[in-house]
């Protein structure tokens, strides 16, 4: 019972504050709601008995993170959003646009309810079983090293890649 | 050496080591130095090829998610071909243009791991990993002239877009693992055969979610709207790279994805792409004919390209799959070609791609112009060139599947196309030599790289079985 009332409160909250992201027109309040927002995610986790994802999510995302998108958003000094002439002149920015786009989401919004919902037992569709352990540092690691060596040594190439673009697209000075 | 097991991943180790070697080369470079970081390359590249060749027929697997068979080995060799003939046009270019030699280097190299990656993917997340490397390279190609307004936007909208792709992607994978509990293709496979589970909600929702990452990148329509403004600001090489290598690894992902994990949900899939195939070679065509500039002309014939390969993915009997795989090796070839001889014939000022910019060019530059001719007769898929061979084995696929819809639409929108394709080719020999500055001379390593784009079209063109038979065997046992 306190878990699923724990549930309700984590889920309302984590939707509520992603949602409540994209509507400030101050860059700062989305990043700290986003902040939030991660809160309530790890919340979540613990209660799907994922302690380790929780904390990563704390650690990773809110600390590391968002605080970096922090200090791009005060080092870019911009307190509200850009709204220049081009921006305003934009033909995405049209009515029309907009709605067609809002349309799609709200489709797509639509498609997900309806498969969760058509899905009669979530825990058919979910092959994989939980035998209490699944979660804990060791079993991660194992399948981390184990089943997914591949794509785990891959990713340090996608981040090396990353890094040499990142470098190269923002450095300014000509060092040929 | 390397234990046996490691096999599968060699070429993607080749590729990856060049990488490497070249940024080093570039740090340690000594301000004005030169160093000879395209022939660096090009070894890299050719060490990638042949260890290819000597995985083929051996059907290698490496850590159970990496396979080396025949249909990987023959997209892969079509990736390096690619990467080859980048490196060949890239030498003239980059010294002209102003481009960072290590860092252009380096991040073609890095893609092409990411496109072998793709190819030879047999598990979700590595498809991914593949294909996020791959992306991340060409994002920063696209915008690898700072200098350059055109190229910094197609960067920006390709990166934006491409995010937003990758995120549909990542959700497909998610619900995909939810549904079959795995993200090996194999166990999806075997799952998803093992139950009925036809016209389960959380499957259609799965296909639907990864269709959307897989058209975004092979940029079919109506998920095209960034590749005209990538492909004409990217500079030309880099254009002919990413609309040859990232089709390729794109579809490679997209055949064993739908034909190997998806085929028990061929008849839910099946009309999808086949509305999105119809959409791209319309648009592409329909909207193709009203450019006034080369670079994106040839943008709108790429995603109509991508609408060909799409019917013959549709198709997916026998002769469709071998189709796929010759049109993507015919598609590619030609497609490097055109890409060349406009970089070679471009200038670090201009991109000198306006139509009006080739008025005469058979006067001025009589080689070039012919050789851009072939390639330009390909795309259009006039005899005897390799275009024709390809659309040929699409067209009587479809037709032979029973799809007789598309294979008119792809009939009809590709004489269309030629009136593209011809009005370049009336401007280069019927017009009064342009006012402009005389186009850049064409030579050495460029000049002997358009020869070889042209004769394999040709020798496509006159002599396919061969290449297609490969196709057909690379293909037909896998899926």
């Amino acid at each position: 019972m306190g878990e699923t009332l724990l549930f309700y409160v984590f889920s309302a909250a984590a939707i509520g504050t992603s949602a409540m992201v994209i509507g400030q027109r101050n860059p700062m309040y989305s990043v700290l709601l986003l902040v939030a927002s991660f809160g309530m995610m790890s919340g979540l986790y613990v209660l799907l008995d994922a302690p380790f994802i929780a904390v990563t999510q704390i650690v990773v995302y809110a600390g590391a993170l968002m605080v970096l998108f922090l200090f791009v958003v005060m080092l870019l000094n911009r307190p509200s959003e850009d709204d220049g002439d081009w921006d305003v002149a934009h033909p995405l920015k049209r009515p029309g646009m907009a709605r067609f786009g809002a349309g799609l989401a709200t489709l797509l919004v639509v498609q997900l309810a309806w498969a969760l919902i058509r899905t009669t037992r979530l825990q058919d569709a979910v092959n994989g079983t939980s035998d209490g352990s699944s979660a804990s540092v060791r079993t991660i690691g194992r399948v981390l090293f184990q089943d997914y060596t591949f794509a785990f040594e891959a990713t340090s190439v996608l981040i090396l890649v990353a890094l040499v673009g990142g470098v190269y697209l923002a450095n300014r000075e000509e060092s040929r | 050496m390397l234990p046996a097991s490691f096999n599968a991943v060699v070429p993607m180790l080749c590729a990856g080591a060049g990488a490497l070697v070249v940024m080093l080369a570039e740090a340690w470079r000594r301000k004005g130095e030169r160093f000879p970081m395209a022939l660096l390359a090009f070894i890299a590249l050719a060490a990638t090829g042949i260890s290819l060749i000597f995985l083929w027929g051996r059907n290698q697997v490496s850590f159970e998610v990496v396979t080396a068979d025949n249909f990987a080995v023959f997209v892969s060799l079509i990736i390096v071909a690619a990467g080859l003939l980048t490196v060949a046009f890239s030498t003239q270019v980059l010294e002209r243009d102003g481009i960072p030699e290590g860092e252009y280097y380096a991040l073609v190299l890095f893609a092409v791991v990411g496109m072998i990656m793709m190819a030879m993917a047999n598990d979700l997340l590595v498809l991914f990993v593949g294909l996020e490397v791959m992306s991340l390279g060409v994002y920063v190609l696209t915008g690898i002239r700072r200098d350059n307004l055109a190229g910094i936007e197609g960067a920006f909208k390709y990166f934006l877009l491409g995010a937003f792709a990758s995120a549909f992607f990542l959700y497909g994978i998610a619900f995909t693992f939810g549904v079959a509990g795995s993200t090996r293709l194999d166990k999806v496979a075997a799952f998803l055969a093992a139950q009925s589970m036809t016209g389960n909600p959380m499957v259609l929702l799965a296909m639907g979610l990864l269709i959307v990452g897989f058209a975004f990148k092979v940029s079919a329509v109506p998920f095209h709207m960034w590749t005209p403004d990538a492909y004409e600001g990217a500079p030309a090489v880099v254009t002919g790279f990413m609309s040859t290598g990232v089709k390729a690894a794109a579809f490679a992902g997209f055949v064993r994805v739908f034909l190997a994990a998806f085929e028990p949900f061929k008849a839910d899939w099946a009309p999808a792409l086949m509305v999105l195939a119809a959409a791209t070679m319309i648009v592409g065509t329909v909207v193709g004919v009203a450019q006034s500039h080369l670079k994106r002309m040839l943008a709108y014939s790429s995603i109509a390209h991508g609408g060909y390969i799409l019917v013959a993915l549709v198709a997916a009997n026998q002769l469709g799959k071998a189709a796929i795989l010759f049109y993507l090796a015919t598609y590619a070839i030609t497609n490097l070609a055109a890409f060349g001889a406009i970089a070679l014939l471009g200038s670090k000022d201009s991109a000198r791609d306006g139509l009006h910019d080739y008025a005469g060019l058979w006067y001025s530059r009589p080689w070039v112009a012919g050789l851009l001719t072939v390639a330009l007769l390909s795309l259009g898929g006039l005899p005897p060139t390799a275009g024709f061979i390809g659309k040929w084995y699409v067209f009587s696929a479809a037709v032979s599947s029973g799809y007789y819809g598309l294979a008119i639409i792809g009939v009809l929108s590709s004489v269309i196309s030629v009136f593209f394709y011809m009005r370049v080719v009336v401007m280069m020999y019927m017009t009064d030599k342009s006012t402009g500055a005389a186009p850049t001379p064409v030579r050495g390593v460029g000049m002997v790289a358009l020869v070889v784009t042209v004769a394999v079209i040709l020798y496509l063109g006159i002599l396919p079985t061969r290449v297609l038979n490969l196709a057909a065997a690379s293909i037909g046992s896998i899926f």
